[in-house]
């Protein structure tokens, strides 16, 4: 019996983790690229260049880096008030769109990890849930 | 002729690129007027009506509709469930034409009632009764729902003859929507103001088609008016890159997109090398490159020297508001009002004949000629 219930939750551990596992960091950027497409590239562009005073930049961004939970945050609640972007002042709205926090997690994987930039760390919906309206200090 | 010069001609033809179209916008060297904050705190103002000169109803994108008297805002109750999602949230409001006597209005919004995840634009009636809605309903809701974020349309317009206008963008799906009449999405559509279907709508007679189509090949039209002279339906809709155009709305006709444009995809890539085809409108006037037009107005007082039955449309994109001169029925002129004043969301013309503009992010202004 001893046996056969260590077997048994053995398996079902084993296959839980088969059935319900999370999706990898390259499929997270894959379905982030979509919803990137669907609602960004009209303002920060193709390449995440944005428009320089208007829109900021993705690419290469000291902003976005030094800040991942505040940008977060910002696809979440939505961001206005003046931002200062690799030495440039960005004073616009960018509202909320109204993505669940899987999709936000996917989004960010993406732009974190595209034209260039680079981010060890693999952001998922958990962590977005957690932040809060408030680290946008309003 | 030599082959060397054909060579290098057609070499030339074929390789330049898009001019700016004519006539080139102009930054006016003397600017004759100023503007004064009437509404302030709605972060995207996308719809406006005015009940009278200081009294004015006004949607938050996010999901609000406020009544606004001299500047007083009063959050109004009562609004259905709305879907915020991307481009998507609540969009225009307009008063029925007898409003003063039954406080009808009607408004536009992205909806996910139905059974498919997603939502697609809806438009709704209801009475303003004081602070809150009665009596809502829903008039028209297209479908399917989508999880796309863009192209809602939902500008609202009325004829003289009983009927209402409104648009639904093609929902990001261009491959599908706009040239089917019998799916919903890049279509302008018209109904009696009850919401009943009018007996003589292009297509009533289709077996599958929408009945509510009244023209269709359209891409996302969000400024909308019937013209104050000629009483024809004038439409504005964001093409793609380079593709902007405005189009004079005629019964059943097709006014092309995907199939024909003047604009590429954002990355830069080509939709189609065709401008033109048989059985297809073209626009009145196109925009290259792409101003983001949102809501349209024409100027009729006399309260803006030299601005009479010009028209008016706001900019997204570059953040300005356009004048545009028309004369013999062509534009001859454009000018930017109000250089960087932010994206203008909309532009209408209140009862007391002043041009009011909705900026994101600092509210509703209203332009006010220099002493």
């Amino acid at each position: 019996m001893k046996i056969f219930l260590s077997i048994y939750f053995l398996s079902l551990w084993f296959f839980t983790g088969f059935l319900f596992q999370k999706k990898t960091k390259s499929e997270s950027i894959k379905l982030g690229l979509e919803i990137y497409q669907d609602f960004c590239v009209q303002c920060h562009l193709t390449s995440g260049e944005g428009v320089s005073g208007v829109f900021p930049p993705l690419k290469n961004s000291d902003y976005l880096f030094n800040n991942i939970d505040i940008s977060i945050a910002g696809i979440k609640y939505g961001l206005k008030g003046q931002i200062n972007v690799n030495d440039e002042n960005y004073n616009g709205v960018m509202s909320s769109q109204g993505l669940d926090n899987e999709e936000i997690a996917d989004v960010m994987n993406y732009i974190l990890n595209q034209w260039g930039n680079n981010y060890e760390k693999f952001i998922v919906s958990e962590q977005v849930a957690k932040i809060p309206k408030t680290i946008l200090g309003k | 002729m030599k082959p060397i010069f054909v060579f290098i001609y057609l070499l030339f033809v074929h390789t330049s690129c898009a001019q700016d179209n004519t006539p080139v916008i102009e930054t006016p060297t003397q600017v004759n007027y100023t503007t004064e904050l009437i509404v302030d705190g709605i972060e995207i103002p996308w719809g406006m009506a005015f009940i009278s000169s200081n009294e004015i109803l006004v949607t938050e994108k996010s999901g609000a509709l406020y009544r606004v008297y001299e500047g007083q805002k009063t959050k109004i109750t009562g609004l259905p469930k709305i879907y915020n999602r991307g481009q998507g949230g609540l969009l225009d409001v307009a008063l029925h034409p007898e409003f003063k006597n039954n406080n009808i209005i009607y408004f536009t919004a992205a909806s996910n009632m139905g059974d498919d995840l997603g939502g697609n634009t809806a438009l709704y009636s209801a009475i303003l009764a004081n602070k809150t809605l009665e009596n809502v309903k829903i008039i028209y809701k297209a479908t399917p729902n989508t999880k796309k974020g863009q192209h809602f349309g939902s500008r609202i317009a009325f004829d003289h003859e009983g009927h209402v206008y409104f648009s639904v963008g093609d929902r990001g799906n261009r491959d599908q929507n706009p040239q089917n009449i019998d799916r919903d999405g890049g279509k302008i559509y018209r109904l009696n103001l009850d919401g009943s279907i009018p007996l003589d709508n292009p297509f009533i007679k289709s077996t599958n088609a929408k009945k509510a189509v009244y023209s269709y090949g359209h891409r996302n039209p969000q400024g909308m008016l019937i013209h104050p002279k000629t009483n024809k339906l004038w439409v504005n809709e964001h093409g793609p890159k380079g593709g902007d155009e405005i189009n004079i709305i005629k019964k059943g006709m097709n006014y092309g997109w995907p199939l024909i444009t003047y604009g590429i995809n954002y990355s830069g890539t080509s939709i189609t090398d065709v401008t033109k085809k048989e059985g297809m409108e073209q626009p009145f006037y196109y925009w290259v490159p792409s101003i983001g037009p949102s809501g349209m107005a024409f100027s009729t007082s006399n309260i803006y020297e030299g601005w009479k039955d010009n028209l008016f449309v706001g900019s997204l994109k570059f953040e300005y508001l356009e004048r545009l001169v028309i004369n013999n029925n062509k534009i001859v002129k454009r000018e930017k009002v109000l250089d960087k004043i932010g994206r203008v969301r909309n532009v209408k013309q209140g009862p007391d004949g002043f041009l009011y503009i909705s900026v994101e992010g600092k509210g509703i202004l209203k332009i006010i000629p220099k002493e």
